[in-house]
């Protein structure tokens, strides 16, 4: 088969790269198909992949050594969760234990780093819960409209989060809240700050969620914060920072999730590819009509090309270099590369596509979130448009 | 007690293997390459007794080409302690292996060898006998089952028509089959660790072995297509095409 056995990881040469792959593609061959189509069937969190991956230190790959992590770069976590999609798995269920805890790295104090980055590392404790997005402001991040009001060695938190993802399988939830009045700052996206919340003993204090049903198995969720208070030692960094805090961690944020999409794109057109090649219709496999073989082919190129943008982003971030613009770009072409990919699948499964068992339509639903989440395109689009290109600021 | 590992790397188990045009072997340039799936066992089976605390270290050795390093670092990250890889560029034949071993046992004086039943990709099954023949070591083979003891192994062999049990003494050589135990996936701390492990690097001559092949292949076949299934009407035509044209049934 031609399809792509391996990436265009020129860095395969890279042995420790390979190394990486080999071992996550070893670890997820234990958990075939039939363990996501499940999951996926029963909406059950994959707890016993989520335990693999953590217990091999997959998910504390980016935590540097001295807190018990393997101090890696991005380019190798982002190999790591494009290996776990093009195994067929979604790594969505714990992606963000890789990097959530950047925030608490960068600019957490050093007792908060002393006290959960080891056990983040280790597993013992989950961070992969992150609430900025609200009901009524979504995209539109610095107009939300929880509040956080200092009193005495506590905050006090009001307000609503809307898919807030696995809080439910997390131990530690990250907040973005109002500290100053919007009519106190004089840009909007002043007087936010981040909270690391611990989540144990919340749910008696005003702390609850309700999940939301979607189109996947991935658990999101509302969250309500009813006069709930918190520590003030849960505040990371400085009071009023925290889109700034936030901000920083959205480019390792995009170049995974590109990773994602890349590992998905490989997925089906290597699915897609075998099918094609195996499906007898008029006498002859149906890959041998252009009509059939060309969308692959197209979309193959199109996973190819992103996969080169998310080396160069992944590079320029582990050079310590500004990536903004390579990360956005990776995370839009990779999205609409993995789309376009699972479209082709589909179409080349024809009914066999919308059949379960044959797993292309699971991914194909999986794959769609990235479109939106955790940015959409046209966000993305509007970021090029102003930040790159100098045209004027569309919203 | 030191343990010596045999790894070797071979076409992966999960790669069709293909022919090369001239008919002299298997391609195996660009093709994805693993550690023989025995010898990945016996290599798990190390680490379990090092992690009862029976055993304190782990040798693994491969003998074959350069790029053998890498099943060696596979064996590493696993958590064996460290790696011996005997370079040999032409094909290498169990006699020559078992040589080798030969020689490495001498110098490193292990009390056990563990070693696949065989390798998947020349199905030998000779390297391990031959291995305690020259070394005149008990042998334990196709084990599916090994306790150490004092001066001894207790080993389960899977025999035709049931299993074997044998005690054994040491120090021996043991290979081991597929259902010892399920190898353990390399965990990413385990892998950093292996790229600081040492790995010495020999050949066969100065070990002093003669590593020359014995055998000529003549030629290699690609094994003949499947021919298509047909599709039958009935359970009688079924069993009428079972009995009378593929003679499976009487
Ligand atoms: C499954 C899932 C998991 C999620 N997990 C999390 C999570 O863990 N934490 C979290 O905080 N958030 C999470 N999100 C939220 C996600 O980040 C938001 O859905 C996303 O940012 C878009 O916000 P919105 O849904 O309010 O859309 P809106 O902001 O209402 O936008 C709707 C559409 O309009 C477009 N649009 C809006 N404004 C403009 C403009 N000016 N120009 C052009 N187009 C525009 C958008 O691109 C989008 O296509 C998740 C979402 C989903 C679906």
């Amino acid at each position: 088969m031609a399809a792509p056995q391996d990436s265009v990881d020129f860095a395969r040469a890279n042995q420790s790269h390979a190394d990486i792959r080999d071992a996550v593609r070893d670890l997820c061959t234990r958990f075939p198909d039939s363990y996501w189509r499940e999951s996926d069937r029963q909406r059950e969190y994959p707890e016993a992949f989520v335990k693999a991956l953590t217990d091999a230190g997959w998910l504390a790959a980016l935590i540097p050594e001295q807190y018990g992590g393997s101090g890696l770069g991005i380019t190798e976590a982002s190999i790591i969760l494009e290996e776990i999609q093009r195994a067929g798995g979604n790594g969505g269920a714990c992606h963000a234990q890789m990097y959530t805890m950047g925030t608490v790295l960068r600019h957490g104090s050093a007792a908060q780093k002393a006290h959960y980055l080891p056990r983040i590392a280790s597993g013992e404790l989950r961070l992969q819960a992150f609430g900025v997005t609200e009901p009524g402001s979504g995209t539109d991040t610095t107009s939300l409209k929880t509040t956080a009001v200092r009193k005495g060695d506590r905050y006090v938190v009001n307000g609503q989060k809307v898919f807030t993802s696995r809080v439910q399988h997390s131990d530690l939830m990250l907040l973005l809240a109002r500290t100053t009045p919007r009519d106190q700052v004089q840009k909007k996206s002043q007087g936010l700050s981040v909270f690391l919340v611990e989540l144990g003993d919340a749910y008696d204090k005003g702390f609850s969620v309700t999940p939301i049903d979607t189109l996947m198995n991935h658990e999101t969720n509302q969250v309500f914060f009813d006069e709930f208070e918190i520590p003030a030692a849960s505040l990371i960094g400085e009071e009023g920072k925290g889109f700034r805090y936030i901000l920083d961690g959205m480019n390792a944020e995009r170049i995974l999730i590109a990773a994602e999409c890349i590992g998905d794109g490989y997925w089906f057109t290597e699915r897609a590819t075998r099918y094609a090649g195996e499906r007898v219709i008029f006498d002859r496999p149906i890959g041998q009509n252009q009509g059939v073989q060309f969308p692959i082919a197209r979309a193959y190129c199109n996973v190819r090309a992103a996969d080169l943008m998310r080396y160069e982003a992944a590079r320029l971030f582990d050079a310590g270099e500004a990536c903004g613009e390579e990360a956005n770009m990776a995370k839009m072409l990779a999205a609409d590369a993995s789309w376009e990919a699972a479209n082709a699948c589909v179409q080349t499964h024809g009914g066999y596509g919308f059949a379960r068992e044959f797993d292309i339509e699971r991914k194909f639903r999986e794959t769609r979130l990235y479109q939106v989440a955790p940015v959409s395109t046209n966000l993305i689009l509007s970021y090029i448009g102003e930040h790159v290109l100098g045209l004027p600021r569309s919203y | 007690m030191k343990v010596l590992v045999g790894v070797k790397r071979v076409l992966d188990a999960y790669v069709k293997a293909r022919v090369k045009p001239d008919g002299s072997g298997v391609v195996t340039d660009n093709v994805k390459m693993s550690m023989n799936p025995f010898d990945e066992i016996a290599v798990e089976q190390a680490l379990r007794f090092k992690e009862a605390g029976q055993v304190e270290e782990i040798v693994a050795v491969s003998i074959g080409p350069a790029k053998s390093e890498e099943t060696i670092r596979t064996a590493l990250a696993m958590g064996a302690d460290r790696g011996i890889l005997v370079e040999a560029d032409a094909e290498i034949e169990p006699l020559a292996v078992a040589k080798v071993f030969k020689a490495l046992v001498e110098k490193e004086q292990p009390e056990l060898v563990l070693l696949g039943k065989q390798a998947i990709d020349d199905d030998c099954n000779q390297t391990g006998q031959m291995l305690a023949a020259l070394l005149g070591w008990a042998q334990g083979t196709f084990i599916s089952k090994i306790e150490l003891g004092d001066g001894n192994v207790t080993v389960t062999r899977e025999v035709d028509g049931g299993l074997e049990r044998a005690q054994i003494k040491t120090p021996a050589v043991v290979t081991v089959d597929l259902r010892l135990n399920e190898p353990r996936y390399a965990s990413l701390p385990n892998i950093m660790k292996a790229k600081k492990k040492p790995v010495d690097k020999t050949t066969p001559a100065e070990l002093g072995v003669d590593a020359t092949p014995r055998i000529t292949t003549l030629e290699v076949q690609e094994p003949p297509p499947r021919a298509a299934g047909v599709k039958v009407a009935s359970v009688a035509e079924l069993v009428d095409k079972l009995r009378n044209e593929a003679r499976v049934i009487g």
